[in-house]
């Protein structure tokens, strides 16, 4: 699981709208695998990622230190774009578990699949 | 021959052997990759541009490589563990989820530049487990993705409905869940080609006004 999904992630348990997002990471297996550098679709994705967010996840996982606020125009920003591709596109969350802030539901992750199954009365 | 969903969840269904033959069996590759193509074609994306979609009941990645084989980006969910492992043994580009889309689907409010789904809505319409209400899964199921889609953006599914009814209930819960748009029918006069494809528009995406220059 790339670290852009992870930011798009939140909680679905029923009742749990609140304080349901990020998950937080609890991995015990993060890997950097190469991907394509594409600066269209980064800048694109920018517009759907919470930053502040993406921002803990990349610290907290000792990935990068992102700056605190974002540029308002990404152009020429090819330095802090490939800083982000690294983040959002080459850095995957293969073991673990994602931590609801609010309910505590545990999602677990195994080899990069992320079981996102609720049991019937969580639905 | 009874269709799949009629005779077991998707979970038991698609067990080692069922999911095995959707990686050697080259009629069903080839049928996928038709449809799939078909789906891409009526998302209606923007030409030339890498988009991030959603591919609802992925199975083992055969349609989410024709979405990488486009040039996009692709989450995968899927309610078959054996489906996922053949996925993963293939390493398909997606990120993949073990998910019932009957509970939602998880993601953040315009995630998504388009969704598909070959060949998997009509599971959602069995009531496979006690507990299980087909209405309420449907109505869950369009009402987050909707939430999950980028306004303006499509999902298309093609689907095998086993009665009008059926297509009439998985309908009528994607206009409840906001959803315009309806049924596309391929080659309807021919039994053996003869595809179905449920085109949803969520909302309309409309450019910001441009400025007043002065002139
Ligand atoms: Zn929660």
């Amino acid at each position: 699981m790339r670290l852009l999904t992870h930011n798009l992630l939140q909680c679905h348990v029923k009742g749990c709208s609140t304080n349901n997002y990020p998950l937080r990471v609890e991995a015990t297996n993060v890997v950097h695998k190469e991907a394509d550098f594409n600066p269209e679709f980064i800048t694109h994705m920018l517009q759907k990622i919470e930053w502040n967010a993406l921002r803990t996840t990349a610290s907290a996982l000792g990935v990068a230190e992102l700056p605190e606020i974002l540029p308002l125009s990404m152009e020429g920003q090819e330095e802090l774009l490939k800083q982000i591709h690294l983040v959002l596109m080459e850095t995957h969350i293969m073991d673990g578990k994602l931590v609801c802030p609010g309910c505590s539901h545990e999602y677990l992750v195994t080899h990069g699949v992320g079981n996102m199954l609720l049991i019937e009365d969580e639905v | 021959m009874s269709r799949p969903e009629q005779v077991a969840p998707a979970d038991v269904y698609y067990n080692e052997e069922e999911a095995h033959k959707y990686t050697t069996n080259t009629h069903i590759i080839d049928v996928q990759k038709r449809m799939t193509e078909r789906a891409i074609e009526l998302l209606a994306l923007p030409e030339d541009s890498t988009c991030f979609l959603l591919d609802i009941g992925c199975g083992s990645g055969l349609s989410g490589e024709e979405l990488s084989e486009n040039g996009h980006v692709w989450v995968g969910l899927d309610l078959s563990p054996s489906m996922l492992n053949v996925a993963l043994e293939r390493e398909v580009d997606g990120d993949l989820f073990l998910q019932d889309m009957g509970q939602g689907v998880g993601f953040r409010p315009g995630s998504f530049d388009g969704a598909i789904s070959i060949s998997a809505l009509q599971w959602l319409c069995n009531a496979d487990q006690r507990g299980h209400v087909p209405h309420k899964r449907l109505a869950r199921f369009f009402g987050t993705l909707y939430a999950a889609l980028a306004r303006g953006a499509r999902a298309v599914f093609q689907l095998y409905p086993q009665t009008p009814q059926q297509m009439g209930m998985i309908t009528a819960a994607a206009m409840k869940a906001g959803f315009t748009g309806g049924l596309v029918v391929d080659f309807p006069n021919s039994t053996r080609a003869k595809k179905m494809f449920l085109c949803l528009f969520a909302g309309v995406a409309a450019e910001v006004p441009k400025g007043l220059d002065g002139t």
